[in-house]
This record gives structure tokens, C-alpha cells and sequence, in this order.
């Protein structure tokens, strides 16, 4: 409906570690998509940061490959960290 | 009562109800959203304002936005105008607010202490409304040539109610850089209508009042 391109919209909260994903919007520009961003996903509430990202710049993972991509790693324990014993003495593993 | 927050009332008041005409009708939803934000802002600042200014002589911020007629009212002409098309109500929103943040600065910094707290909240909204307006303006008068001619068009028929504003230098400091980034240009000074602050109003106020009221008036002193 909008002649607008899309933007996915990312926010991290005041006290949040991380940016999550909120939701996606249309605008002109990125500097538009911030904009409306803060309207309607954070009410300008201050000291939140908002990432936009223009839609078509997300390369996505193909439910298609979802097996292939992430099967494998699962049924191989020494792919884990926890198969290891940790040496004595390790202190930040 | 204090003028100055009549004035500052009855302005975003009256901004906030044209502002509210453009519902579900802006170009795009996020611009319906971001209208719609810009009035609720202005809407605010006018209870807080019409609040304060009633207290002296006990009348509540409703008494002041539906019991006074259009001789009464003391916002600036420039807001009264009607909304035109979209190229009219950014020109508008950038020059009225434009002219609010430079008196919410002052106030913010202003013997008044009540005033001043009031100005500290509207002044960063304030903020918000002139990179708004100025994003639009710069977009519109660099944009396509109809956009550009619109865009130019708005503000040359609305140039002539800013000289009303005061504080003309720091205002045209804010106001000319925009014109310039958006390749407008700026309009000769000559004719300055006025009287908005003395309850003179243009045609278009007491149309205005007489939808914004009609409930109130019809049904005095019923409570919602």
C-alpha cells in the first residue's frame, strides 16, 4: 500500500542490554524510519537507542535449509564446550 | 492572569486542533502517527499552560478552551489558519514552532517558577515538532517541482502572520537555513497582519471554536 520502503526496526531498552526486534515500518529514508520509529515503538521515551535497517539489506536463513543448517551441530557432543573437562587453574573459561 | 500563559496556551491549543483535523487523513500512516503525536504534545502543553494561566481567578483549563469566545482568545493568527494542503501545515508547524521554542527557552530560564517547569517539558517536544516541520520543508522544497512549487507557495501565503510571533532575528535565524537547505526562497517582509494577541482574529477562528465548543456550550457544566 505504501510507495514507501520497508524498514525493520530495532530497539534496545533503557536498562536493556540488547538490541531486539520490534517490528518494521515504512519510510522515505532511514532518517524517517528512526523518526517514526520512535513514535511507534518507544513513545520517545529517552535513553533508548533504535536501530533501522533498510528490509532489503537483511539476509535471511531458508526454512528450506533449517536441517541442514542447524541439525548437525547437535547430535556432535564435542561440539560443546561442556564435553571437555576444564583444566585445573582455568579461571575465565 | 499571566498573558504569557494564555498566549502559549491558547497557541498550542489551537495548533493542536487543526493538527487533530489531519486524523487518518496524512499522506502515510507513519505521517498520520507522527501528526497525531505532534498535536497530543500541543494539546498537553495547552492544559498545562491554560491550567496556570486560570488559577488566579479560579477558572479550570476547561472553563478557558470552551467558556471564552473568539474576542477572548489570544493565540497567534498563524495558527488559526486553515491546514491547506500538506505543504501549508508543515510550513505552519515550522514557523509556530519555531516561535515556541525560542519562548519556552526563555521561559525555561525565566523568574517564573512554575512557568519554567512547564517550558522544561514543552521545549523538548518543541524540539521534536521543528525537526519534524524541517525535515518536511526541506523535503517538499527539494523535492519534485510540484512539491517544490507547493512547498514555496505555502510559505510565501503564510510568511506575512510570522512578523506577529516577536523575537523576529533569533526567529529568522532558525527559519532561514531551512528555506535555503530546501531551496525555497525566502519572502519579502511587507504586509504584517496582527491582532491575535488582542482577541482580533481572522474569519477562522470562530468556526473553529464554534465545532471545538459545541458539546461544552450545549451542555454547560456537565461533567465527562
Amino acid at each position: 500500500m505504501s510507495g514507501w520502503p520497508l524498514w525493520e526496526v530495532f530497539v534496545r531498552p533503557r536498562r536493556g542490554l540488547a538490541h531486539g526486534h520490534v517490528g518494521s515500518l515504512h519510510a522515505p529514508d532511514a532518517e524517517m524510519a528512526l523518526r517514526n520509529a520512535r513514535d511507534v515503538y518507544t513513545r520517545r521515551q529517552e535513553g533508548v537507542s533504535i536501530w533501522v535497517v533498510s528490509a532489503a539489506a537483511i539476509t535471511a536463513s531458508s526454512p528450506d535449509e533449517k536441517d541442514a543448517f542447524f541439525d548437525p551441530a547437535a547430535d556432535k557432543v564435542y561440539r560443546h564446550p561442556t564435553f571437555y573437562d576444564v583444566p585445573e587453574g582455568a579461571k575465565h573459561l | 492572569m499571566s498573558s504569557e500563559a494564555l498566549e502559549l496556551g491558547d497557541d498550542a491549543l489551537i495548533a493542536a486542533q487543526r493538527l487533530a483535523e489531519w486524523c487518518a487523513s496524512a499522506p502515510e500512516l507513519e505521517e498520520d502517527l507522527a501528526l497525531a503525536n505532534i498535536a497530543l504534545d500541543q494539546l498537553g502543553a495547552a492544559r498545562l499552560f491554560l491550567s496556570y494561566a486560570g488559577e488566579a481567578d479560579g477558572r479550570t483549563e476547561d472553563d478557558l478552551a470552551y467558556l471564552r469566545d473568539d474576542r477572548e482568545f489570544r493565540n497567534c493568527l498563524l495558527a488559526e489558519l486553515p491546514n491547506g494542503d500538506f505543504a501549508v501545515t508543515m510550513a505552519k508547524l515550522l514557523f509556530l514552532a519555531a516561535a515556541q521554542k525560542l519562548r519556552y527557552d526563555a521561559l525555561a530560564a525565566g523568574p517564573d517558577a512554575r512557568l519554567a517547569a512547564i517550558a522544561a517539558k514543552t521545549r523538548k517536544e518543541t524540539a521534536y515538532h521543528l525537526d519534524h516541520a524541517a525535515r518536511w520543508v526541506v523535503r517538499l522544497g527539494d523535492g519534485t517541482a510540484e512539491s517544490h512549487r507547493r512547498m514555496q507557495d505555502a510559505v510565501d501565503a503564510l510568511w506575512p502572520y510570522t512578523h506577529e510571533l516577536g523575537e523576529r532575528a533569533a526567529w529568522l535565524a532558525l527559519v532561514e537555513p531551512v528555506l535555503a537547505e530546501a531551496t525555497l526562497d525566502r519572502p519579502a517582509d511587507g504586509w504584517a497582519p496582527a491582532g491575535g494577541r488582542d482577541g482580533v482574529h481572522t474569519e477562522h477562528l470562530s468556526y473553529l471554536l464554534a465545532e471545538m465548543q459545541v458539546v461544552h456550550r450545549a451542555h454547560p457544566g456537565a461533567r465527562w
